[in-house]
């Protein structure tokens, strides 16, 4: 079994697996279950000032999306921060950490954008013995309209100003949590960066409606009627969160911060993917929250054989795809590839032939009996066809041998060569 | 109630009143929504799917299995109805394992078609439960068509007639229309009366008169028709039956398979049916299997389907051959009845084993017999009462002649289904059509 034990900016767990600040991490009775059904940490959920507790919504909190059997892909949610009182809190976070020292436990945090509220909540948590402390910059609903969450996050001068507060006046790591709500995730990374960050985790939830209801004409959740945008999480942002994180990692300035990965972690290999790109640990919610805290025995099991399998170590991974995450105009235009079908897997759905021929190249035959066929000469190896067969490694790409023709182009495959040097590119280098 | 399995003879009430409705309710539940939401997300809306090539009438399977996995069985229904408007007995009484879901990429993949009968079915009952029937008819053309027969080819026909605007008359025999929905399936297969129901919902179109008890040859005359319509469609299926040839036939106890098969289901109460302790049932197609079965389900101990020939060469499909064998019927392939021994009623038959060789069938010299109170003659039905004048091809009507056409089990070409029926009705009418309008 693979080593999977993980130390994040100075927090030690057994496994990278943390689950993030959300509702499965409100209370002492729910992190314990964390714990004891196997997951190496929590970020609890995020503690507001000192005061009268948030309130929510009495009707759904929920929206969702779905793929088909009624898998869940997405969630959206406009629950804000605990709407428990600061000092039950406290005293459960204490109470849980001397319980659970072989765990992490990082306290979340959202009060107004004053030095006076951090200072003060800071010196509150100071006694819970909690190893961490992340910032969160990025809740888009309810609490942003009041001047936090992503409205900070949206604002890279405060994530700068606020992290130094938070290393000014404490002494604890401090993860500053991204909002993808952004034009670019990079001017806030930056930020916390230039503020002291240890670590910055992301992606917070993506502004969103999920539906509609059509028969009272309100976003989905209703309340009474109507509906408020929510926050968008689950498998569906995935792709959203590995390109941040990505851009993080291969950034020359933040290059080295360390991550801690968040945005539709399921499996064992999302969370692979993610320290692929540089986290080092990894954030979990809509999967606990759809499947319960069980789902982290398969993350541990499968990550460990996938080390195993590929003898390496946790830290091996981390980064490794980093730099291999390159802008397009470094992407080798004389790779080229062609669509291959196995007749031994296709089952004749025609799903390659209808995509192709309505949407892309018409470079798929059909035959009368079914048979379908990659015409190599209009194959430009978009790979729509692969995306849409319905059988595993059914279509797969067959990289053409250099020397090669391409029966497409007539060209034969070449040697690397790039955008920047494409004698179509105006801009382009002579090579010297 | 006295009797049991164990009683000898032929005896109604075999089983507790509770049997009864057990073993003829529904043999295949409804799907629920939510398992018909399950089922249709299984598709996976194939180009120029291999289904519709299947489907004797081309439904477009993908699109009203999208339809009901989007939430619109009643778009779904009129899908289905659009190309086969008795979508509902179809959905029951397919052997979809030989046809659609035999073609199903699914089934190829992983062995699981989608349930596409059973889909259809859901769509189809949502619908008709809502009392939608989403056509109407076009401006009346003033032709009048005679449609002889109100079986599935017959009301298929007639439907299409009467929405493209023509009045229809239907003359059957029988005293119900329906035709083999209503009297020639298995009772499991059709509850609640649904083949009834259909007929009456189809006739919401308008523009259809049904006249019951009336037989071509009889009571109407094929030159009559056509000197009183302006078009007839013939679709009178096939209402003899073969005769077994073997010593014995004419023993008590020895009845046609079908008339038995119709007998139950116009039976109020089955219970109330005489089944025999042992009963013999000679064939090897879905009436075989639908006589047989029934009787295990009225009770009898022993029930034998014997086939002359092997396993492939049964018409009935696999699924239904399983379906017999799960019922504990015995089936015996590879024997032909010899005679049938009995004093004044049947009490066992001799089969010979049979070998099926390059040069047709040959009996062997060794025998076996069977204890049958009861044999069921299930070996196919041949074409019978139709006008003389008609062209026969192969036993069976050739295709049309002049105003007169032909669909059905009465027409070549096709198998005997009752999807087939209903695609030759169809397809009729919209050649009647054609020809009506260019009078």
């Amino acid at each position: 079994m693979a080593d999977l034990s993980s130390n994040f900016i100075g927090i030690k767990s057994p496994n990278p697996f943390w689950l993030a600040s959300a509702p499965p991490t409100d209370k002492q009775y729910n992190v314990e279950r964390a714990y004891q059904a196997g997951w190496g940490g929590v970020v609890w959920k995020t503690l507001g000032a000192e005061g009268p507790p948030i309130v929510n919504v009495n009707g759904p909190r929920y929206g969702a999306i779905w793929g088909a059997d009624r898998r869940l892909l997405g969630l959206n949610n406009i629950e804000l921060i605990t709407d428990r009182p600061l000092e039950v809190n406290l005293r459960e976070i204490k109470e849980v950490k001397r319980k659970w020292r072989d765990r992490a436990l990082v306290i979340s945090l959202m009060v107004p954008c004053d030095e006076e509220s951090w200072k003060a909540i800071l010196s509150q948590i100071e006694d819970t013995e909690a190893d961490g402390v992340e910032l969160n910059f990025g809740c888009p609903h309810g609490m942003a309209e009041r001047g936090m969450g992503s409205a900070v996050g949206q604002v890279p001068e405060y994530i700068e100003m606020v992290t130094r507060w938070v290393k000014q006046y404490s002494r604890m790591p401090c993860i500053v949590k991204l909002t993808p709500n952004v034009t670019s995730i990079l001017p806030p990374a930056l930020a916390a960066n230039r503020g002291g960050a240890d670590a910055v985790s992301l992606i917070n939830t993506v502004k969103s409606i999920t539906n509609v209801d059509l028969d009272h004409f309100s976003p989905f959740p209703m309340i009474d009627g109507k509906g408020s945008h929510g926050g968008y999480c689950g498998p569906a942002v995935k792709p959203i969160a590995l390109n941040m994180v990505a851009e993080i990692a291969r950034h020359q300035e933040t290059r080295g911060l360390p991550i801690s990965g968040i945005g539709g972690v399921t499996t064992w290999r999302d969370a692979a993917e993610f320290m692929a790109l540089g986290a080092g640990n990894v954030q979990v919610c809509t999967a606990a929250m759809t499947y319960g805290f069980k789902i982290v025995q398969e993350m541990i099991s499968g990550l460990s054989q996938y080390l195993d399998e590929k003898e390496m170590a946790m830290t091996d991974l981390v980064g490794r795809a980093v730099p291999n995450f390159v802008e397009w105009q470094h992407l080798n235009l004389n790779y080229v590839t062609k669509a291959q079908i196995d007749q031994d897997l296709c089952i004749s759905c025609g799903r390659c032939y209808a995509a192709c021929e309505d949407t892309s190249h018409q470079a798929i035959a059909m035959s009368a009996d079914r048979v379908f066929t990659v015409k190599d000469d209009e194959c430009v190896a978009c790979n729509l066809c692969v995306d849409v067969c319905p059988v595993d490694n059914c279509i797969t790409m067959r990289e053409l041998p250099k020397g090669s023709v391409d029966p497409r182009t007539g060209k034969v495959v070449g040697d690397f060569a790039d955008w920047t040097t494409h004698p179509n590119n105006p801009m382009a280098q002579a090579a010297e | 109630m006295t009797n049991s399995p164990l009683t000898p003879g032929i005896v109604p009430g075999r089983l507790p009143a509770d049997a009864y409705c057990r073993n003829f309710a529904d043999h295949e539940p409804p799907l629920d929504p939510h398992e018909a939401r399950v089922a249709a997300d299984r598709c996976y809306f194939c180009h120029d799917a291999p289904c519709i090539t299947a489907c004797p009438t081309s439904i477009d399977i993908p699109l009203f299995i999208r339809q009901i996995g989007t939430g619109t069985p009643e778009a779904a229904a009129r899908t289905i109805w659009s190309q086969n408007i008795l979508g509902g007995i179809c959905a029951r009484v397919c052997p979809t394992e030989t046809l659609c879901e035999e073609a199903c990429v699914r089934e190829a993949a992983e062995g699981k078609p989608v349930e596409i009968g059973r889909l259809q079915r859901f769509a189809t009952d949502v619908a008709m439960a809502r009392g939608l029937h989403p056509f109407t008819r076009a401006a009346a053309t003033g032709k009048r068509v005679a449609v002889v027969g109100a079986g599935p080819a017959g009301l298929a026909c007639a439907h299409r007639l009467a929405m493209h605007g023509h009045d229809v008359v239907i003359f059957e025999r029988r005293p119900k229309a329906g035709g083999l929905n209503e009297y020639g399936i298995a009772s499991y297969k059709a509850t609640g009366g649904f083949a009834q129901k259909e007929v009456d919902w189809l006739l919401q179109i308008g523009g259809i008169e049904i006249r019951t008890g009336m037989e071509l040859g009889r009571d109407i005359s094929l030159d009559q028709l056509t000197s009183d319509f302006d078009a007839v469609f013939l679709g009178i299926g096939l209402a003899g039956v073969n005769a077994l040839r073997a010593a014995g036939e004419d023993l008590a106890g020895v009845r046609n398979a079908v008339d038995f098969i119709a007998e139950l289901r116009q039976a109020s109460d089955v219970a109330t049916l005489p089944i025999g302790r042992d009963v013999v049932v000679i064939g090897g197609g879905m009436t075989a299997v639908d006589a047989a079965v029934q009787s295990k389900l009225l009770g009898a101990e022993n029930v034998t389907i014997v086939y002359r020939r092997g396993r492939d060469k049964m018409s009935a499909s696999g699924h239904e051959q399983d379906h017999a064998a799960h019922a504990g019927v015995r089936i015996i392939h590879n024997a032909a009845p010899v005679r049938i021994l009995g004093n004044g009623s049947a009490e066992a038959v001799e089969f010979a084993y049979t070998s099926d060789g390059p040069n047709g069938l040959t009996l062997s010299a060794e025998t076996f017999t069977l204890k049958a109170d009861q044999v069921f003659k299930a070996i196919g039905q041949t074409l019978t009462g139709a006008p003389g004048t008609l062209p026969v091809a192969g036993g069976k009507l050739a295709g049309p002649a002049g105003k007169v056409w032909v669909g059905g089990d009465c027409a070549a070409g096709g198998e005997d289904l009752t999807v087939t029926a209903v695609a030759e009705g169809r397809d009729a009418a919209e050649a009647m059509h054609i020809q009506l309008m260019a009078l």
